[in-house]
């Protein structure tokens, strides 16, 4: 019972024990990837087939937010000729894919990550440079 | 100044007294502050106007210039041309003239004003994480490692990333550091101080169309003042006809702007950075092997990558509110963000929590001290912090770049860069140690105090602060 908790719950209980950083994967190019292989702090709280299935999803849609498409040609093409303005009323496509990943993240957090005693930042907010996972230390376990 | 470091002081106990009693998400020193935007207290040498939607290089008297350039020509030929030609010839004319000229403006300001692509600086548990990572494969510690370099291999081609001192990250293939606006930017191309901006991932496409349009207004300009003149000269004399004309700019201009057009046309249908063409990065000379692992093969799909590819968004966030108690920049002019890091027991600094309390006892006077000449008693936190290990380590060592003065082309710039670009690599002494090793080392507290952490006229406060501090 210890075990699951709500997100909510544990902000408010638990002591951030320590951070794990997932750094990006440059082997690809310059394409927002990110490494899949499960750090060692990591191996005691999840199983490794449910996070690299994480990472894998999140790289996907990344690759999908930067894909070199018709659709973002065509979105490029109308920006040009409409001089930029039509981002005022519209999303760019990235923008859309942002948030889709947002609420993945969000969703992977609640379900899997949570009940764990883990968390997931968005990698928007570290500059697109490390999944940061902040493992927590439960106070109510270490009574 | 007295004053300061007791209303400092009493800052920092309050702080560490809420920390311990209560577990509130919410604290009461949030009500007292107003909220702050991330851009007020940005770490680059940035300008940011209209409350953070702007932002610019720290000198923009060029890019005024331009802009002067651009509108006295552009004006002088649609008052004293265009009703001639579009008498003479057709009224298309200056309706052209005026499309391209509105082109051009857009495309300059959309150029100056955005972010190019600026990577936000690490926060001080991933510079921690990476300094463990970096000694431990430098096996243990070594009092000057060598420069920190990671080897990836992209399309076969082996390029290496280097580790950035002021900003705390590995830089990704394709970004550099500027030294005029101290940020690392994404597929850094040059630093234009016609536009007051570096020209990187996210601008690229306007300066280039920036320049494109700029070419065709200039010839356009050009052709048509010429035409002007003869067709004058053949009623009046040939010099009454040039005094009339606006030709001498756009004579000088024509060339040098068609010149830049052309390079970077051929920038864009190779996948090269400005940067990487002068360093030679990917040019045969260097290996026989040696090829663009960036390049998609073809100069159709290059041209649609840089030009129509997907804009990806700014990852400064300037305009979101700074979160108190859970701060991401670590930066040099913020109070807030300090003590909010010794808030909360959910706050992603416990680790500078710790530091904060064991080197307290080591240092408690001199560093409220040192608190006291910048504002708020940030560096209080800050310089703990240091002391006690990479959480937040000044950037040390670092020279200071010179503004460089503005050349006829923009892409003159990074060959000035590059110079600089090599002595910031070199690592830097003490002061960057790990977390992990023990918090009350004296050693580490000279190795705080004598750096002159950056070219801020703040830091120099710091300074005479510090050396206030050992006079006493």
């Amino acid at each position: 019972m210890a075990e699951t908790h709500s997100l909510q719950d544990m902000r408010q209980q638990a002591t951030v024990a320590s951070k794990v950083f997932i750094q990006r994967d440059y082997t690809q190019g310059t394409m927002c990837q990110f490494q899949t292989k499960l750090p060692s702090d990591l191996e005691a709280r999840i199983d490794k087939q449910q996070f690299e299935e994480t990472v894998r999803t999140l790289n996907n849609l990344y690759a999908e937010a930067e894909k070199i498409g018709s659709q973002s040609f065509i979105e490029g093409c109308l920006a040009c000729l409409t001089a930029y303005t039509v981002f005022l009323c519209m999303e760019t496509h990235y923008e859309k894919v942002l948030k889709k990943i947002a609420k993945f993240i969000q969703e992977q957090n609640d379900k899997i990550y949570a009940p764990r005693g883990l968390l997931l930042t968005d990698p928007i907010e570290r500059g697109l440079r490390v999944i940061e996972v902040t493992i927590f230390e439960d106070r109510s376990l270490t009574r | 100044m007295h004053l300061g470091v007791s209303e400092s002081m009493r800052e920092c106990e309050y702080s560490q007294i809420s920390t311990r009693s209560s577990t509130p998400m919410e604290t009461p020193y949030k009500k007292r502050t107003p909220k702050k935007r991330k851009w007020e207290s940005f770490p680059g040498r940035n300008k940011f106007y209209c409350n953070g939607r702007i932002m610019m290089a720290k000198q923009t008297g060029v890019f005024y210039l331009t802009l002067v350039l651009i509108l006295a020509t552009c004006g002088l030929f649609f008052t004293f041309d265009c009703p001639f030609l579009a008498l003479q010839l057709t009224p298309v004319i200056p309706v052209i003239g005026g499309v391209l000229f509105l082109f051009v403006l857009g495309t300059l300001l959309r150029t100056s004003f955005s972010d190019p692509g600026v990577l936000p600086r690490a926060t001080p548990d991933e510079a921690a994480d990476l300094e463990r990572q970096i000694d431990v494969a430098n096996g243990g510690t070594g009092y000057r490692p060598p420069p920190r370099t990671k080897e990836v291999e992209i399309n076969g081609q082996t390029v290496k990333l280097k580790y950035c001192f002021t900003c705390k990250i590995f830089r990704p293939p394709r970004a550099s550091h500027c030294s005029l606006c101290d940020n690392c930017v994404e597929r850094f191309d040059h630093h234009c101080p016609w536009v007051g901006n570096c020209v990187g991932r996210r601008n690229y496409r306007f300066f280039y169309m920036f320049i494109l349009s700029l070419s065709f207004l200039t010839i356009f300009i050009f052709a048509f003042v010429i035409t002007h003149i003869i067709l004058r000269s053949h009623r009046s004399g040939f010099l009454t006809a040039l005094k009339e004309s606006p030709v001498v700019v756009c004579f000088f201009s024509v060339w040098s702007i068609v010149g830049l057009s052309g390079f970077h046309t051929y920038l864009i249908s190779s996948n090269q950075t400005t940067n990487e063409d002068i360093k030679g990065s990917w040019s045969s000379k260097r290996g026989k092997d040696n090829y663009n692992p960036y390049s998609y093969g073809n100069i159709f799909t290059n041209c649609c990558a840089a030009l129509c590819g997907p804009l990806p968004p700014s990852l400064i966030d300037r305009r979101g509110f700074i979160q108190s108690d859970a701060p991401q920049l670590a930066p040099p002019t913020n109070g807030i963000t300090m003590y909010g890091a010794t808030q909360s027991q959910q706050s992603h600094m416990c680790d500078q929590d710790q530091c904060i309390q064991s080197t307290k006892f080591v240092l408690q006077a001199p560093v409220i001290l040192t608190a006291s000449t910048e504002n708020g008693g940030i560096l209080a936190g800050r310089t703990a912090l240091s002391l006690g290990g990479p959480c937040t380590s000044l950037p040390l060592g670092q020279p200071t770049p010179p503004t460089s003065t503005p050349s006829l082309s923009c892409h003159e710039d990074p060959m000035a860069h590059h110079h600089f670009l090599t002595p910031e690599e070199v690592p830097s002494p003490p002061g960057m140690l790990p977390c992990g090793s023990p918090m009350g080392h004296s050693h580490t507290v000279q190795a705080g105090f004598y750096n002159p952490a950056s070219q801020d006229s703040l830091h120099e406060d710091s300074v005479r602060g510090l050396v206030k501090l050992s006079s006493v």
